[in-house]
């Protein structure tokens, strides 16, 4: 299958024990060629192994990595052509912001002059030619981040491995620098492996989204696809905000599944394998895709009292709770305050949805 | 700090201050002055001169002072320069070995003998030259020095390197550096202060030894300080003042140096 689409790096059945620990439970994933793919999860869930263990500073325990069609899991981490940007950015601090980037080039056996030329050129690309001769610690976060990216690129690697490298930057940098890798795999066309635990970050860069656990690939698809769904609890909880309700199947008539909320409240979703009529089971809607009411607008709308309105900015987050019911989240765009009136807390709400707005979840 | 826990406002503070620093100095500024003193009494001052100085370099005892500098100066060099190599494995190995079970333990053996009594390794470091037949002289000191230098060396360069995180060598090897050229280029250069102090530090505590010299060193050959306790033993002269106060301002550049260059940070 996909014998057009070349695979950067297989991951085959990779499995990585500490001792009584087990940080990875047999991990397989094909990341294509071109492709900005990210590793996503809390701390802990094995993503960063999984990145180590692909640059060559973990070994691997049981199973098998393909750089393009090559078994690289016994080479040294100076024999694997692929390249980190790493966390803390480790610059070397004794070094110029120019001997840093050409020091990859240099030890590929290019003389000094050469590593140099290249060195430069890559500075140019990450805009930080003027600071060629200061070093590391003379520079701000930011920059030193982009002295390591460009470093890491200045090799021309085949893969480039990216360590949370984002997560020291402050938000309005941090937004600027997404778009800015983003941009600059375009247009190297290098294939890149970043890691984070940040699923904003995760959603806004990457083509697609290998979702971790507790060493497990609970799912790997588009952001879009993964946003939208969610294959479990899991996926569902930790990407965006969601409405995650208990609820229980009353019965599945052509494809919709009606599902029983508690308060006698019910709505219908569509109906998923492995949950049949009688299953407890979790519902997820987010709460973008529910709409206010005053008054009851469908058969379907949900009574309830709201609660709170919190100002987020860009969104106004509505807090109902339905009579003896759950409650929910509702998020309101702030440009629509116009056309909607905010319910002010203590009146009374209908709680809507449009149809495939919630999914059904299996656990 | 609040007035109550600082403590210049202890009762007695500027009394006790003073008294120390009298303590510790008195005797050195006493030979530092009289080293300058024009009369050949120790005790009565007759002016300033540097006649004492002048005497060190062409009095009758000049030749064996040469003698005994030049091979105070040639065996600090070279037991600093080999104790400070050895310090520098030890401390790559125990720095970044892991934790081997062996750790603490090397940590241990290797920074004892600043804390063993220097009678006691004089006298067994004696007791073993004699027991494998090795002839005293020149090369009993060379060996001895650099063996007591070796935990001097090591200290400011363990610390150094404590401080240098694991990510640098991982960055280098990621860069396609070898293990050996990860070494080379960039963990070497950062320990390098830290390897200069300890330097620094051996090569003073070598010039400086008596104890372990006197026990190990043969007839005939003299180092600096053996050569004045020598010259003591037959009278005190102003000269020997004028040594000390040669060797004490000595001391002080090294070791002023060698705190400056610890704190030095190659990377800015």
């Amino acid at each position: 299958m996909l014998d057009h689409v070349e695979i950067a790096v297989d991951v085959r059945s990779a499995v990585k024990r500490y001792g009584e620990f087990t940080a990875l439970k047999k991990i397989s994933l094909s990341i294509q060629d071109n492709e900005f793919f990210t590793l996503l999860g809390p701390s802990g869930c094995g993503k960063t192994t999984l990145l180590r263990m692909i640059a060559g500073f973990e070994d691997v325990t049981k199973g098998e990595i393909m750089l393009f069609g090559n078994k690289i899991e016994t080479l040294p981490p100076h024999k694997r052509p692929v390249n980190t940007v790493f966390q803390n950015y480790a610059l070397f601090p004794h070094m110029s912001v120019l001997d840093n980037v050409g020091f990859g080039l240099e030890m590929l056996g290019k003389s000094v002059p050469e590593a140099r030329k290249r060195a430069a050129e890559m500075l140019e690309l990450v805009q930080l030619s003027q600071f060629a001769q200061r070093k590391p610690a003379q520079l701000s976060g930011g920059q030193q981040q982009r002295v390591a990216l460009a470093r890491a690129l200045a090799p021309s690697p085949k893969v480039l491995l990216l360590d949370e490298p984002l997560s020291a930057l402050d938000m309005k940098l941090r937004k600027a620098m997404q778009i800015e890798l983003k941009h600059i795999q375009r247009e190297t066309g290098i294939t890149f492996i970043f890691v984070t635990h940040d699923q904003e970050e995760a959603l806004t860069m990457s083509d697609r989204i290998a979702v971790m656990s507790a060493g497990e690939l609970q799912q790997l698809g588009a952001p879009r696809e993964i946003y939208e769904h969610p294959r479990n609890m899991f996926v569902a909880d930790f990407i965006g905000d969601t409405n995650l309700l208990e609820v229980s199947v009353d019965k599945i008539v052509e494809g919709r599944a009606y599902c029983q909320l508690g308060g006698n409240h019910t709505l219908t979703c569509n109906a998923v394998d492995d949950v049949g009529v009688g299953a407890k089971v979790h519902l997820s809607v987010r709460p973008e895709r529910l709409i206010l009411s005053e008054q009851a607008t469908e058969a379907e709308s949900l009574k309830g009292t709201v609660v709170e309105n919190i100002f987020i900015g860009t969104d106004i987050t509505t807090i109902v709770n339905l009579d003896d019911g759950p409650q929910f989240t509702v998020r309101t765009s702030n440009s629509d305050r116009g056309t909607k009136r905010l319910i002010a807390p203590g009146s009374p709400a209908f709680v809507n949805m449009e149809t495939g707005a919630a999914r059904l979840l299996v656990d | 700090m609040s007035a109550n826990t600082d403590v210049k406002t202890y009762t007695g503070f500027r009394f006790m201050t003073i008294l120390c620093l009298v303590i510790l100095y008195a005797p050195l500024a006493v030979v530092t002055v009289y080293s300058f003193n024009a009369s050949s009494s120790i005790t009565v001052w007759e002016g300033m001169s540097l006649r004492w100085y002048v005497d060190v370099f062409v009095g009758p005892e000049s030749a064996k002072f040469k003698q005994a500098a030049f091979n105070s100066f040639s065996i600090a060099i070279i037991a600093a320069s080999l104790a400070t190599a050895i310090a520098t494995a030890a401390a790559t190995a125990i720095v970044r070995g892991g934790r081997y079970k062996l750790r603490v333990p090397s940590l241990g053996l290797i920074t004892l003998p600043i804390m063993v009594p220097e009678i006691v390794l004089a006298v067994s470091t004696l007791i073993f030259f004699n027991s494998i037949g090795f002839t005293r002289g020149y090369l009993t000191i060379l060996v001895a020095h650099t063996a007591f230098c070796i935990p001097f060396a090591y200290l400011p360069i363990q610390a150094r390197m404590q401080g240098i995180e694991d990510t640098y060598e991982h960055a280098a090897m990621d860069l396609y550096a070898t293990k050996a050229k990860a070494f080379r280029r960039i963990l070497l250069p950062l320990m390098m202060p830290g390897i200069i102090s300890g330097f620094l530090l051996a090569f003073i505590v070598s010039l400086d030894d008596f104890i372990i010299t006197n026990f190990v060193k043969g007839a005939g050959i003299e180092t600096l300080p053996t050569a004045i306790f020598g010259s003591v033993k037959q009278g005190l002269k102003p000269n020997i003042m004028a040594i000390s106060t040669m060797l004490l301002g000595l001391s002080v550049v090294m070791v002023t140096i060698s705190h400056f260059v610890s704190k030095w940070d190659n990377t800015k």
